[in-house]
């Protein structure tokens, strides 16, 4: 029994982290198309951002939920003015401008914090279930992803901002012609995902520690998950992560990581073979 | 007899072609040593060390006068963690460099890259990392110790203090699966069980459900073989779900990497390791050592670890080969090495074992605590066991192959 409720918390664990490192993503591809290779890099900055200030003195909470977004979304916002919003609707240079970024991103930092993996002991201990011990810090992880999927969802529903950024996305002409700035709405988008990824970025750190290179392990992932989720930004990638995150935690805990990563693999090769245009360009083709 | 202008010139530029032909071609030539290790990327926790204390010993014995009258000079090459990198900058430095010999390797897969690249272009090889034991080729020399040195001392001691049943977890390449291998079989000789060897490749960063797998089959400790910075999450995911205090652990691979000083001592306390150095060795040669170290690159050095002690010590029997054999000729070298040769060096007396082309030295059993490495037990002089059950380079020079341990 504790051995069922543990792995059903690992299984939760495992959505919320792919869906907290995808969501960024599927901001900015799903509503701009901008194929964003630094995407893994943001994270990483997240990761970075939490623990330097953290050493600073600052607490390890307003470090993670505060600090990080913010100066991830900062450089997000900085990136867009000055490389994206010249590519944007020319989808290969983007990928080759955003690559580019990323590897620049992880040069400079290996300049500055050199090439070791750092981190942070992640707090609040552990507590039991039956006969078995669990972090503490799984839960707070789950909670941060229902929370920021609940945000979004309320923003983009309820607000005036998400209504002006959901019709620029569907038809930035009309939304011109209709008294919308799009490169300001752009610009804020870009940030605002960004700073998702730093959040992620950060609140991953205390359990995989942080490293320059450490964006190619989270990369692929989030791509599989937006390009499985679909269209719909948000219920693409919550329907996604749960497939994937289940199957990939399944076969893991069943047999061993590598199985786990190639059950994920190849669940998201059978899911675009069925569904070329992701789980929500058949199913909730209404969501957000 | 007469000088005039002619033979006056013809000998003096005569002199002088000799002495600038003799000059670049010998006395001032120095003697190229390559250095391929990775500098940056994920394994550059082993590579900086051991070019450090490369760096160190070279220049110690450019110091002391070179050897055989000649400065030697460190071509350095950083393979990024990249194994491509290793086949280039192993055929740049036998054919471009044309250096006397190769340090370098640090993953067992990427020993396995520059080890055939280096043979075919006869150029002496030095793998200066523990590693699991097997390789028998006679262009190469191995400084670093085995499982039969470690894990065979290691097994018996963690399982009188902690019990009998062992969950494995490795890296997944041929280091991670064959020292698996060697833990199962001293774990079941000394009466014990391992209920499940899991490996993991260099980039798994979530262990969630390994940890619960862990709890599952309640083990009385838990071995790692795990390797690199990614890894390192384990260490802190055991410890956040509050498994280091119920279930302990040893480890042939942990601190090699400074591990325990990335880590806070919450999270790996009372891990178990077992190497040929520890920084704390106390010894006249080893204090001499750390305390010119220190002097070379900062009082503030984080430790110094197994890896760069065996890069060290590599290099010192090398040098003592070369001078023994008066030439820095491959087969001369070679010949010297497996007459025996042998070095105080700081972790204690190293010898070559011929047949082997492994090392005879000194083992201990150490203990985190606290960010350092606590000496508990110490075992003199061990002889490469392993490898000695199967390679004989004295009786067939030209054996040339890993051998694996079968169960």
């Amino acid at each position: 029994m504790g051995l069922v409720a543990l792995l059903a918390i690992q299984v939760l664990y495992a959505i919320a982290s792919l869906a907290l490192i995808s969501v960024g993503l599927a901001i900015i591809f799903g509503m701009m198309r901008v194929i964003n290779l630094a995407h893994g890099e943001f994270l990483m900055l997240g990761g970075y951002a939490a623990i330097v200030a953290t050493s600073h003195g600052i607490s390890i909470w307003l470090s993670m939920l505060v600090v990080a977004p913010i100066v991830v979304g900062i450089i997000g916002v900085v990136v867009e003015r000055t490389i994206i919003r010249f590519l944007y609707g020319r989808m290969i240079d983007t990928m080759l401008a955003t690559w580019g970024l990323s590897l620049f991103l992880v040069g400079l930092t290996t300049a500055i914090f050199g090439n070791t993996t750092v981190g942070i002991s992640a707090p609040l201990g552990s507590f039991q279930i039956g006969a078995y011990r669990t972090s503490a810090y799984t839960l707070f992880v789950i909670a941060v992803a229902a929370v920021v999927l609940a945000a979004i969802f309320a923003v983009m529903r309820w607000t005036r901002l998400g209504l002006i950024a959901r019709g620029t996305m569907q038809n930035a002409n009309m939304a011109a012609a209709l008294g919308v700035n799009p490169p300001r709405v752009y610009a804020i988008t870009f940030g605002v995902g960004a700073a998702l990824s730093g959040l992620a970025g950060a609140v991953l750190a205390p359990v995989s520690g942080v490293f320059p290179t450490i964006g190619v392990a989270y990369i692929a992932k989030s791509f599989i998950t937006v390009i499985g989720g679909g269209a719909a930004i948000l219920t693409g990638t919550v329907s996604a992560s749960a497939l994937f995150g289940t199957i990939n935690q399944i076969a893991t805990f069943v047999t061993t990581p590598v199985f786990g990563e190639v059950a994920l693999l190849g669940a998201a090769i059978v899911l675009i073979r069925l569904l070329p245009q992701g789980i929500t360009g058949r199913f909730f083709r209404r969501g957000l | 007899m007469r000088v005039n202008r002619r033979t006056f010139l013809q000998s003096t530029a005569a002199t002088a072609a000799a002495g600038m032909f003799s000059s670049s071609a010998w006395a001032e030539d120095p003697i190229n040593v390559a250095s391929i290790h990775d500098l940056s990327g994920g394994l550059d926790i082993y590579g900086k060390p051991m070019v450090d204390a490369l760096t160190l010993a070279i220049e110690e014995a450019n110091a002391a006068g070179g050897l055989l009258g000649r400065q030697i000079k460190l071509i350095n090459y950083d393979t990024q963690s990249n194994m491509q990198l290793y086949t280039q900058f192993a055929q740049q430095a036998a054919l471009k460099d044309k250096v006397a010999v190769v340090h370098g390797g640090i993953t067992s897969a990427s020993r396995e890259v520059i080890r055939p690249v280096l043979g075919k272009f006869k150029t002496l090889y030095f793998y200066n990392t523990q590693y699991e034991g097997g390789v028998c080729d006679r262009n190469q020399f191995d400084t670093g110790v085995t499982p039969a040195q470690t894990v065979e001392k290691l097994v018996p001691h963690a399982m009188k203090k902690w019990g009998k049943k062992v969950y494995v977890i490795a890296a997944d390449y041929n280091y991670g699966q064959i020292t698996s291998q060697w833990v199962k079989k001293y774990v079941t000789e000394n009466g014990g069980e391992v209920p499940s060897i899991d490996f993991f490749p260099l980039d798994v960063t979530n262990f969630g459900p390994t940890i619960s797998k862990i709890q599952a089959a309640k083990p009385d400790f838990v071995w790692s073989a795990l390797v690199g910075g990614a890894h390192i999450s384990f260490y802190r995911q055991w410890a956040a779900a509050g498994m280091r205090k119920s279930i302990p652990m040893a480890s042939t691979t942990f601190a090699v990497g400074n591990e325990h000083i990335v880590l806070s001592p919450d999270e790996c306390n009372g891990m178990l390791v077992c190497y040929n150095y520890f920084q704390d060795l106390k010894n006249p040669v080893n204090e001499k050592f750390v305390a010119s170290f220190h002097k070379r690159f900062g009082a503030d050095y984080p430790n110094i670890t197994e890896l760069a002690m065996g890069t060290y010590q590599g290099f010192r029997l090398w040098a003592e080969a070369v001078k023994k054999a008066g030439s820095v000729d491959r087969i001369k070298v070679i010949d010297a090495l497996e007459t025996g040769i042998s070095i105080d060096a700081p972790s204690g007396k190293v010898t070559i074992d011929p047949p082997t082309h492994h090392c005879v030295l000194d083992v201990h059993i150490a203990e985190v605590a606290d960010k350092k490495l606590k000496v508990l037990e110490d075992f003199a002089q061990q002889k490469p066991a392993d490898t000695a059950a199967v390679c004989d380079l004295i009786k067939n020079p030209n054996d040339n192959q890993q051998y694996v341990i079968k169960i």
